[in-house]
């Protein structure tokens, strides 16, 4: 291991090491533009020169060095400052000095180093060159005038979206970052794009003016669009959420999210349930106080007999609401798979994300049973396509055809082809059979069909036959979509015989709404709790507002089985509360309050039956049991999710950007696609 | 001067045809197979006898820059040698006539470098421009082809060897060896960082060395006629051997012409280029090395002998040994300006220095021209080239930076004068 000397203090460092990393691990910042730890190397923005004694007579890129033994390095010789200096009085040459109307202001990297490095004026007195700008779609704002020509951008589309739109045009002065063709920027990551951005050339389109960085309350808190968990930021002011933008977490979302987690953000300001409703006698829904509400839904939970009363718990909903929820209703029914993906859950094995997100890059071989991991969870398929990258692994798929990011082996589209698989002997069979750590993921678009149990138990045999479960690896992955799908099925928020949900006269819907209501039958009483005017509540006969991911503290289990804890960042509006609250304060009109008062008190009774969810932040493995239930499968094909990436929950549908996309992105590929298919 | 018995291109003024019959009655393609059977330690070592250094600007000694590829046996990839024949200094026009007269000269070369560094596969990367000479090479390869001198057992010596030409796009910078290997490889033609180098991770990230036309083409020659000829002819073994030479500029006869390394500037011009243009007393500066070395005045040029190390000492280089001749009626700062201008439409725009301060430059430089400016600002201008100079991935900045630097060093009064006299002007 190479040892070397960085401004007189020692360090032995990994072999590759470049000497910016090195001075990092010795806390010795070293400026970088270009430079990004995720991302190839390019040394174009020259910021990190340093001094190597014994060296060309020169400054170095510390970026794209490597660390070698006996090198003594200086980064803050009057060499390198002068060096820096200089630099950076290039970068600002043809920089506009708009900091006051450029939403990187207070967040820029340019601006941040121009006070480290900077003259206090400027000697440039020519002309500015300036830069028309690009149209990249609703979610990206360029002003390309300010662009450093850093190629962080092009870089980052070229290699963790996989989407290789973007390139630096023409040369020298004259060089632009653009589309070539002017398109918008199609993927899922693109607002990635607006965070490696280290200037304001690209900045958030929904986001533009409306904020200052500084004047921002930051709130640290669990994503839930999709069941990755993503660590996101919540920056709000006042009681209204300004953006969202991600959390460095390696073993998750490492520092990216989705475009969905970043800017449905406006869906939480419209369309809100801020009070309650009561229908009356004149079949439409009035106002009602809270009071008045909840007396309505005792008196009928009351008259219903438990074997009549369904609970139903929608893709967003915290663990502790869920668990209120269930202790409220004891015996009744509940349910969480709204989406009707009935499978073998009695073990926990069989339906966790096993090999954990940063488990993939462990993998050697990846098997995609019917699923679309790019549209399902962004951030999956983004570490699959890391792993690609980085090893060039074998990947196969049984499902629906779809671009992924990165080349992969068609086996069919239905379960026979994985029947076939498990036979075979050579082809993608003898790939997994030879792989080190190979490792199937199964989607929900396999399980969401009447032999979804079948289906399962075919993905388990594929795995034990092609060892996929050894005694430290466990390749089999259910991959879910619902944020509150492991959770609720941890506590068992399910029911294991099923029912008909048509038999029910009183339905007591969680935030579902992901699902057909005429299943339920009219003469039904129908209670919807949640913080958003979509299908549920158009049913519903009372409605009880509650709260939004960003507006309560909760409980969330992703699809690995990681329990990840949600921190409020702004009030739920109007008189809509906590989803436990209100849950407890129904549980008082009813006559038969549940035993927590608080937060703290609910989260130990939690606790105290499942023990694990005490375990913030953690992947407990689960043991390998046998589970599935053999019978055969079905002929037809697996579907993908119907979904519209866009559109996934009622936050989604509510807010204007997401709506604006699809419009952009979906209807115009979807089209192609048909197209495609006709031909 | 050199005598016409050391003359390595023998035609290269086209007075003969370059065809492989005209070719081998001048020597070419003889006994080749014989070199390579002594072995590529031998090639190496001959060659690091020589004394040769690379003749595409830089001047580092060939022998050794061979000799830093590593064994073919262990490093499991395959070698590659690429000839940089995408000659675009200004200025320079040396490997234009060795390509479309003797590319017989530099097919052989290519053989015997690639053979002794354990390379089957070489690439010509040839100008886009150069369409007659890029012609003309293809021939002499389907030539060499036909006869059997290359492919498979090539020139009878056992060593498989392919010989490849393509052509550029025309930009200058795909001359610096690492934007050339990316052009080749079908990227943008952009330097890339070293290290590693190129012998390490050329191309294809394949160990590969670049070598510069005349440099593969004397290769022959020297092998022909030993190591130790070459290193007798010249100044000192450091700057050993023939050099081709090109003057342009207002001399009477602009021209190609092969020297002995180190002759004496002045010689050089009067001899072979008829003079400066209205005798030597009307001359005002000469650039020694290609637009990117920076200027000498009358004093230096009459005093300087033509080689790496006596141009060095005088602040300059040899470069590519292309001598730009500007005699008394030149607008110097207007001549350095298009310079400027060059560099920055040039510039690849992918490290921060050259992008902006090319441009900056440029723009001071045309101020200047006019005498638009304060004459504290010659002294921000010479800051502006050091800021580029030695902060940049490749050499392109540097050569941005030193004509400008040449300009402030010998010729600031002038650029005074034309400041005071603007002023006049104004008020």
């Amino acid at each position: 291991m190479p040892k070397l000397t960085i401004d007189g203090m020692e360090i032995e460092v990994e072999p590759g090491t470049s000497i910016l990393q090195a001075a990092e691990q010795l806390g010795v910042e070293v400026p970088r533009f270009c430079y990004h730890d995720k991302l190839t190397v390019p040394a174009n923005c020259r910021m990190c020169l340093v001094e190597v004694e014994g060296g060309p007579p020169k400054p170095q890129a510390s970026c794209a060095l490597a660390c070698a033994d006996n090198m003594v390095v200086h980064t803050n010789s009057p060499m390198v400052k002068k060096a820096r200096t200089g630099v950076l009085e290039m970068q600002l040459i043809n920089h506009p000095l708009d900091c006051p109307i450029c939403d990187q202001g207070g967040e820029c990297d340019l601006q941040d180093q121009a006070y480290a490095y900077g003259f206090d004026r400027s000697r440039y007195h020519e002309s500015k060159s300036a830069m028309p700008d690009k149209e990249l779609g609703p979610l990206i704002k360029t002003v390309m005038t300010r662009c450093i020509n850093c190629t962080r951008c092009v870089r980052f589309a070229d290699e963790i979206a996989g989407t290789p739109m973007l390139g630096q045009l023409n040369r020298g002065e004259d060089s632009e970052i653009g589309t070539f063709i002017e398109q918008a920027v199609d993927t899922e990551l693109s607002g990635n794009l607006i965070d490696v951005c280290p200037v304001g050339a690209l900045t958030s389109k929904p986001y533009a003016f409306t904020a200052r960085s500084w004047e921002l309350q930051k709130t640290e808190t669990i994503d839930v669009h999709d069941a990755v968990g993503s660590n996101i930021r919540v920056d709000s002011r006042g009681n209204e959420v300004m953006r969202i933008l991600p959390r460095l977490h390696e073993d998750v979302n490492e520092e990216w999210i989705n475009d969905k987690t970043r800017f449905s953000y406006d869906g939480l300001k419209k369309k809100r349930l801020d009070r309650p409703w009561v229908r009356g006698d004149d079949g439409k829904l009035h106002e009602a106080s809270w009071d008045d509400a909840l007396t309505a839904v005792a008196a009928q939970l009351k008259k219903t007999k438990p074997e009549k009363t369904a609970a139903l718990a929608g893709d967003l909903c915290d663990l502790e609401s869920m668990v209120a929820l269930k202790d409220l209703l004891g015996s009744s029914h509940f349910e969480c798979r709204t989406d009707r993906t009935f499978f073998d859950v009695s073990e926990r094995c069989g339906y966790l994300f096993n090999t954990t997100i940063a488990g993939i890059e462990k993998a050697d071989a990846i098997l995609l049973i019917g699923t679309n991991p790019r549209h399902e969870a962004t951030l999956i398929n983004a570490r699959i396509r890391k792993t690609w990258l980085e090893k060039q692994i074998k990947i196969a798929m049984i499902g629906e055809e779809t671009d992924l990011t990165y080349p992969y082996e068609h086996l069919g589209t239905g379960p026979q082809n994985l029947e076939k698989l498990i036979k075979a002997k050579s082809g993608f069979a003898e790939t997994l059979k030879k792989a080190e750590n190979p490792m199937l993921i199964v989607g929900m678009g396999a399980l969401q069909r009447e032999d979804g149990d079948a289906v399962q138990n075919l993905a388990r045999e594929a795995a034990e036959t092609f060892g996929m479960v050894t005694k430290d690896w466990n390749g089999f992955n259910v991959l879910h979509h619902a944020a509150s799908r492991v959770g609720a099925l941890d506590i068992g928020f399910y029911a294991k015989d099923g029912f008909n949900l048509a038999d029910m006269s009183l339905v007591y819907l969680l935030g579902a709404d992901d699902f057909d209501m005429s299943a339920i039958s009219k003469k039904a009483f129908v209670v919807y709790q949640g913080h958003h005017g979509d299908a549920g509540a158009a049913r519903a006969d009372v409605i009880l507002p509650g709260a939004a991911y960003t507006e309560k503290d909760g409980l969330y289990v992703n699809t690995e089985g990681r329990v990840q804890m949600a921190k409020r960042a702004v009030n739920p509006p109007g008189d809509a509360r906590e989803d436990w609250t209100v849950l407890r304060a129904l549980s008082g009109h009813m006559g038969k309050a549940l035993p927590y008062d608080n937060h703290v008190q609910l989260r130990d009774r939690i606790v105290k039956e499942w023990p694990h969810m005490g375990d913030i932040d953690s992947t407990a493995p689960a043991e390998w049991k046998k589970f599935g239930i053999k019978s055969n499968v079905l002929k037809n094909n697996f579907k993908p999710l119907s979904q519209d990436f866009y559109l996934t929950n009622a936050i989604c549908r509510a807010s204007a950007t997401m709506n604006e996309c699809t419009t952009e992105f979906h209807t115009e590929s979807q089209k192609a696609a048909h197209m495609q298919a006709a031909e | 001067m050199l005598a016409d018995k050391d003359r390595i291109f023998t035609n290269l003024y086209g007075f003969e045809s370059f065809s492989l019959k005209d070719a081998q009655k001048r020597g070419d393609w003889d006994k080749t197979a014989d070199f390579i059977k002594k072995g590529s330690k031998w090639v190496v070592e001959e060659m690091m006898a020589s004394g040769l250094r690379g003749r595409g600007g830089a001047g580092f000694p060939t022998g050794m820059k061979w000799s830093f590829m590593p064994d073919p046996e262990k490093s499991g990839k395959p070698h590659y040698l690429v000839v940089n024949a995408d000659e675009s200094e200004p200025g320079t026009c040396k490997d234009r006539d060795v390509l479309r007269n003797e590319p017989h000269k530099l097919i052989e070369g290519c053989l015997l470098a690639g053979f002794a560094m354990g390379a089957h596969t070489a690439y010509i990367y040839v100008r886009g421009e150069f369409y007659n000479e890029a012609s003309n090479v293809v021939k002499a390869i389907k030539e060499a082809y036909a006869a059997g001198l290359l492919g498979k057992n090539a020139a009878g010596s056992g060593w498989d060897f392919d010989v490849i030409l393509h052509r550029g796009a025309g930009a200058y910078i795909c001359g610096e060896e690492t934007a050339l290997l990316n052009s080749l490889e079908g990227h943008k033609g952009q330097p890339r960082n070293k290290p590693p180098f190129p012998a390490m991770a050329g191309l294809y990230s394949c160990p590969t060395t670049i070598n510069n036309v005349e440099t593969i083409a004397v290769v022959p020659t020297i092998l022909r006629r030993g190591g130790g000829w070459f290193a007798g002819i010249g100044r000192d073994e450091k700057n050993a051997g023939t050099k081709l030479f090109c003057i342009s500029g207002h001399v009477e006869q602009p021209c190609n012409v092969e020297e002995a390394m180190g002759i004496p500037l002045q010689d050089l011009i009067e001899k072979h280029a008829g003079g400066v243009r209205g005798g030597w007393d009307n001359l005002l500066a000469v650039i020694p090395g290609g637009s990117s070395t920076p200027m000498l005045p009358k004093e230096i040029c009459e005093t300087v002998n033509m080689d790496f190390d006596s141009l060095r000492e005088v602040q300059s280089g040899l470069g590519t040994a292309a001598v730009i001749v500007m005699d008394k009626s030149t607008d110097i700062i207007y001549a350095i300006a298009r310079l400027a201008a060059f560099y920055m439409h040039e510039s690849c725009g992918q490290c921060t220095p050259c992008r902006e301060g090319t441009g900056w430059m440029w723009r001071m430089m045309q101020r200047m021209v006019r005498g638009n400016a304060t004459v504290e600002e010659i002294d921000m201008l010479l800051e502006v080239t050091k800021e580029v100079e030695g902060h940049t991935i490749c050499a392109l900045g540097d050569a941005a930076a030193w004509p400008i630097q040449g300009l402030i060093r010998h010729f600031r009064p002038e650029m005074e004068r034309r400041i005071m006299e603007y002023r006049k002007a104004a008020a």
